[in-house]
């Protein structure tokens, strides 16, 4: 066991890790993360940043607040997204001050176009928000913040995998991370540790999300104790690639690209005759599920098509041509000439560990925090997205709560001294390690992977009943039977990635099961949350965030209400 | 189909030296060269050691040689591989294992041509004006993805390890010729050093294996000018 002593640790170097790291540079502070920081799921994000900067027409923070509050079906805590939507607006003139390459308009300003569900002057119609570089704006983030973090010299630890955090009485200590070139464990004492390492949406089949997004940071507080919140709130972006869930950013329609069913209808015209393309996600991938379901999917099938064809090759080429060549190289289609066959793909988690607006993780309904530990970016719930996230808002919600987080660690670990943990914290990861080395007979960890994303896709995705879910649950319950069975081949120290995958794969099975017993759980719809048998939002019952607790003999639920200032909820409608 | 997968491979725990192993893989068409790696990991020998993450040419982590030259493994179809797939690790790097190489040497080039913004002057309160042809300017290299498939492409780096290589350059390039970077003296002087840019013999090989299709070697050749011409 290798042990560190620093300030605070950062885990996972995506956007919000690194915009944290950038409030701490003055101090001892550690990046860990599993990957290379270029290599983190933000570079992936494509349409744009939401900002009210108001460049290309009025806008106010506002009226962006009240676009993420209604987006998120009224569970969004409106202090805190009032909070994000003001401080969007310098956290994007931040990101332009350290380089980041925006697009511009005529007169030089940071350019910006319409998305789904942001409009003007509460609900009127589109407005241009979303600040752009093409469609890599995730990637220019991802490079500026790294490229911030090595001029002020952080110091990074690649390609360590976090496996334990130390928590007691209250308080984290500091982690336990696996080195995946040496197999060496690492333990690190922090007075305070950053979690931001993303999202899980490898819990499904059909995803969006990299191979590496695994929910590390999501489950191993639950596996200590802690609560998550909201779990039962998965967002599926509608335009995902047919079958294989590559995004296509909602800036395709953001630019005039449409939806198209199988009798050639622009079909959201019918459900969201204001915004029709640009309704929020949730409502849309609902709708395209309909659409399938009545048989006008196209040829009868289970996908729908984006029609790019009359945007015109240039805005296409300009605009669009990151996403353009994944139509390309993966469909083997020219989106000039042909629409492109879509279908929704799970794209991001609105639940995760309950932090409060300076990303400290709270324990409870009353908010207490839990000393030195805090979250920041997907894997938390703050809640700024409620029960449906906004495009653009996950980029807007890392780079200001992960500043947010940064300057609160940046107070406490001045004012508090390193308290010694427990002796031998990485006790129980070292024998779950050598017990998942030594087994030699056992089935495969990809195939108990592939039986639960398959299982998750069909019973828990865009629409859901407690039928399926009861049977999903159950399911889930198997498949952690046969996981304490799995048997790996690569019992080597040198990057054994088979033994990673494995660990992933346990974190996994425990993020299904938080997001089915939450799903069964709460009977209503709301967002991105939809049951068939309960198919009304339950305002005098469910206006509330769940807390989901993991207990010896199940679960235990709680319930904290949600923060309402300006906006009493109504009615959503497009 | 089948596809025959032919994958170098290097335990370091176990093997003096690397060697070839075959693998039969089913496959579709329009499947990644990835894909059939993941079968092969999954379904075959879970020891095969590789990087990769989102798994459609974005984070820059699976560069690496697929028949015979530099690509990313989930970019590249089977349709456009052939029924033979041979799969090395990229070249000119220490190999870890397998597929997996020793990426530090190449992030230490990228961090020695100062990859961050130097400006001076103070902030306006909203953003710095640049107008989009200032933009345009330097649009191409900020597609880079660190992903290596260019630096070790090259055969000046393969040939002299302390070449500051075509990533590092692409990368100076993105501020030097960025309206609101004031770090071009030291950025081209860096790159003016016996390591910098005129080891660059133009073989072009940087260009063809970029994945982002960045014009590595007009990069180099504006950076070359720059220095020539002492103007930007």
């Amino acid at each position: 066991m290798i042990e560190h002593r620093f300030d605070a640790v950062i885990v996972g170097a995506g956007g919000a890790g690194l915009r944290a790291a950038t409030e701490l540079a003055g101090l001892h502070v550690a990046v860990v993360s599993k990957l290379y920081p270029p290599r983190s799921h933000t570079g992936a994000a494509q349409g744009g940043i939401g900002a009210a900067l108001g460049n290309l027409e009025e806008d106010h923070p506002e009226w962006h607040t009240f676009d993420t509050i209604k987006g998120g079906d009224y569970l969004v805590d409106q202090d805190a997204a009032d909070l994000m939507c003001q401080e969007a607006v310098e956290t994007v003139y931040e990101l332009e001050h350290w380089g980041l390459p925006f697009d511009r308009t005529p007169d030089g300003l940071i350019a910006q176009r319409r998305f789904g569900g942001h409009t003007r002057n509460f609900g009127e119609g589109p407005v241009r928000r979303a600040c752009h570089a093409a469609d890599r704006t995730g990637h220019m983030i991802l490079q500026t913040l790294y490229q911030q973090c090595l001029k002020h010299g952080v110091h990074f630890f690649d390609e360590f995998q976090m496996l334990d955090l130390l928590i007691e009485d209250g308080r984290c200590h500091g982690l336990v991370a696996y080195e995946i070139d040496t197999g060496e464990l690492h333990t690190f004492h922090a007075k305070a540790v950053l979690l931001a390492t993303g999202g899980f949406g490898r819990i499904f089949k059909v995803t969006s999300n990299a191979h590496a997004l695994t929910g590390d940071g999501v489950a191993i507080p639950w596996r200590r104790g802690l609560p998550l919140e909201d779990m039962e709130f998965f967002q599926f972006h509608p335009t995902g690639i047919y079958k294989l869930g590559i995004l296509l950013s909602e800036a395709a329609r953001g630019e005039g690209a449409v939806l198209i069913n199988g009798k050639g209808e622009r079909f959201m015209e019918r459900y969201a005759p204001t915004l029709k393309d640009l309704a929020p996600r949730d409502m849309i991938s609902r709708f395209m599920h309909m659409e399938i379901r009545e048989g006008r999917g196209i040829e009868g099938k289970d996908y729908l098509h984006l029609d790019f064809r009359h945007l015109g090759k240039d805005i296409i080429a300009q605009k669009l041509p990151d996403i353009t060549e994944f139509v390309r190289v993966y469909l083997g289609i020219d989106p000039t000439r042909e629409p492109v066959p879509i279908q929704p793909t799970a794209h991001y988690a609105m639940g995760g560990v309950p932090t409060n607006n300076d990303g400290q993780v709270i324990m409870d309904e009353r908010n207490t925090p839990v000393a030195g530990l805090y979250a920041a970016g997907e894997c938390a719930c703050v809640s700024v997205h409620g029960a449906n996230r906004l495009g653009t808002n996950s980029l807007v919600d890392i780079l200001v709560f992960g500043r947010r987080a940064g300057r609160h660690i940046a107070r406490t670990v001045r004012e508090s001294d390193l308290v010694a943990g427990r002796a031998n914290p990485g006790s129980a990861v070292a024998a779950e390690i050598r017990d998942l080395l030594a087994r030699t007979e056992g089935e495969s960890v990809a195939a108990i992977r592939a039986a639960l994303q398959e299982e998750m896709m069909a019973r828990a995705s865009v629409f859901r009943t407690g039928g399926d879910l009861t049977s999903a649950l159950e399911t889930i319950q198997t498949l952690k039977e046969r996981y304490r069975r799995a048997k790996i081949d690569d019992r080597g120290r040198r990057f054994n990635t088979d033994l990673l995958e494995a660990l992933e794969l346990g974190f996994l099975l425990d993020l299904a099961e938080a997001t089915v017993a939450s799903a069964l759980n709460r009977t209503e719809s709301r967002g991105a949350h939809f049951r068939e048998d309960f198919p009304n939002r339950d305002d005098a019952n469910w206006l509330k965030h769940t807390l989901i607790y993991r207990r010896r003999d199940g679960y235990e639920f709680r319930y904290k209400p949600v923060v309402i200032t300006r906006f009493q909820p109504k009615e959503r409608k497009y | 189909m089948e596809v025959r997968y032919r994958i170098k491979r290097f335990n370091p725990e176990r093997d003096r030296a690397p060697h070839w192993e075959e693998y039969k893989v089913p496959a579709e068409p329009t499947d990644r060269v990835l894909d059939g790696l993941h079968y092969v990991k999954w379904y075959i020998d879970g020891t095969l050691a590789l990087r990769r993450s989102c798994a459609h040419g974005i984070c820059g982590s699976d560069a690496m040689m697929i028949n015979g030259r530099n690509q990313l493994a989930c970019k590249i179809l089977i349709k456009d591989a052939g029924r033979r797939v041979t799969v090395e690790p990229i070249r000119g790097m220490r190999v870890i294992k397998d597929l997996v190489v020793d990426m530090e040497p190449f992030f230490e080039k990228y961090r020695a041509v100062m990859p961050w913004l130097i400006a001076h002057d103070p902030a306006p309160e909203a953003e710095r004006r640049q107008s989009p042809q200032e933009r345009a300017r330097f649009d191409d290299t900020t597609k880079c993805i660190l992903c290596a498939a260019c630096t070790t492409s090259c055969p000046i780096f393969w040939a002299d390890g302390e070449y500051v290589g075509p990533a590092a350059i692409v990368n100076a390039h993105r501020f030097i010729f960025d309206s609101r970077d004031q770090g071009a003296e030291q950025r081209l002087a860096i790159l003016a050093e016996r390591s910098g840019v005129f080891r660059c013999k133009t073989t072009f090989n940087c260009t063809d294996a970029c994945p982002r299709g960045i014009e590595v070697t007009k990069a180099i050749q504006d950076v070359k000018q720059a220095i020539l011409l002492r103007r930007i």
